[in-house]
């Protein structure tokens, strides 16, 4: 009998497969990790795929994010809701869930909700510190991963087992401290994705994961891997004795990100949130933009010098700065029409 | 001298005898970073202490944010 899954049964026995057919795997982000992660989930024929993603598609995307196409960017589509189309083509036979959504200290235990792995492919330091916390203290596997320019590594999270993503801290990260601007080629991408999928491959066969930390330089050819157990902290706030979750606390605050190498800022509103109709926004603000591009997400459009992309939930992305300060008065100017 | 640094073969000019100094010598000195010498991992605070000798087997591993 054909079975669209046989080749990889004939590798992994049928009850890991029976096992990826059953399990629901998270991925925070669908950039270049993780649509790389996503298409392979999807082949391999996962039971359910969750997508978070705060981010639309731009056309400097198109090198390295493989799920996403020209039409995409014309339409402006959010990355969360391209991926679920590309997805749902490739296979039709899993379920597909997409949100569009800045992955925070307080969505986050929500999101990774009834999921069996979590698979890292956030484009920050801090987000993945945030993730790190819920999936401890939830006791889920999760898979850390990051590249840039030609250079990636990995990382595998069991929690109760290997030392997590804030033992391995050697001092606190500071805002900003992981902007990097040497930008990134579509192979480092691969080889990252393809280790962490085959860490989730491995989880659902069954087999036990080690903590070693894994890099490479594909361009330099090197590689590096260090065995990290002695780094198991028993005072760790996020696994240790007494944890505290540090990364789950409470944000009130309008938050700003500067989104590196890309000239803008995305801006998020704290508590007391609200849906904004994008139609009547863009009613109000008609006269005031150019360029308007309006679809069931998003509004994007040309106000003063700036290129403003507001979500229905408040957020934005401001492009045309590289000053939280400056992007958060246009922010104000901006919404002061609706 | 000479280490192996992440698998290959490297000569360190003079001055950079600690881990402190091999740091900054790869200007990783303000990354997060593990690092680890003859499958022994050094502990932060002992990066300025710690002397590399001659045929050392030294792994790094910095953190990046990207994806
Ligand atoms: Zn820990």
């Amino acid at each position: 009998m054909s079975n669209r899954y046989s080749r990889q049964e004939l590798f992994l026995g049928s009850k890991a497969q029976a096992n990826i057919n059953e399990a629901s795997v998270i991925i925070i982000g669908a950039g270049a990790l993780g649509s790389a992660s996503a298409e392979m989930l999807v082949r391999a024929g996962i039971g359910v795929l969750t997508v978070v993603d705060r981010d639309y598609v731009d056309l400097t995307n198109l090198q390295r994010q493989q799920l996403y196409t020209e039409e995409d960017v014309s339409n402006q589509l959010p990355k969360a809701i391209a991926a679920k189309t590309r997805l749902e083509q490739i296979n039709s036979e899993i379920t597909i869930n997409c949100f569009i959504e800045d992955v925070n200290g307080l969505n986050i235990e929500e999101l990774i909700k009834g999921h069996s792995v979590i698979v890292d492919a956030t484009d920050n330091f801090e987000t993945s510190l945030i993730v790190n916390d819920a999936a401890v203290k939830h006791g889920i596997p999760f898979l850390f991963g990051a590249c840039v320019g030609s250079y990636g590594l990995t990382y595998p999270i069991i929690p109760g087992e290997t030392p997590c993503l804030h033992c391995l801290l050697n001092y606190l990260p500071m805002d900003g401290m992981t902007c990097d601007t040497v930008g990134v080629i579509s192979p480092i991408v691969q080889i990252t994705a393809a280790l962490q999928i085959t860490q989730v491959l491995q989880i659902l066969s069954g087999e036990t994961l080690f903590p070693i930390l894994q890099s490479m330089d594909i361009w330099k050819n090197e590689k590096a891997e260090i065995n990290v157990t002695q780094l198991k902290n028993k005072l760790c706030p996020t696994c240790g004795e007494h944890p505290s979750h540090p990364f789950l606390s409470f944000e009130n605050q309008m938050k700003t990100d500067v989104l590196c190498g890309r000239d803008a800022v995305q801006l998020r509103p704290g508590l007391g949130r609200r849906t904004y109709s994008l139609p009547h926004l863009l009613e109000r603000l008609e006269s005031h933009v150019k360029n308007p591009v309006l679809n069931q997400y998003l509004l994007s459009c040309k106000f003063e010098d700036y290129r403003v992309v507001f979500f229905k939930d408040g957020r934005a992305i401001i492009h045309g700065t590289n000053e939280a300060k400056n992007a958060r008065a246009v922010y104000n100017r901006f919404i002061q029409f609706y | 001298m000479s280490i192996t640094l992440n698998g290959k073969s490297v000569d360190l000019r003079e001055g950079v005898n600690t881990v402190e100094q091999l740091l900054s010598h790869y200007h990783l000195e303000n990354r997060i970073v593990i690092v680890e010498i003859n499958k022994e991992i050094v502990m932060k605070e002992n990066y300025k202490t710690m002397s590399l000798s001659h045929g050392d087997v030294v792994e790094i591993i910095h953190f990046v944010g990207g994806g």
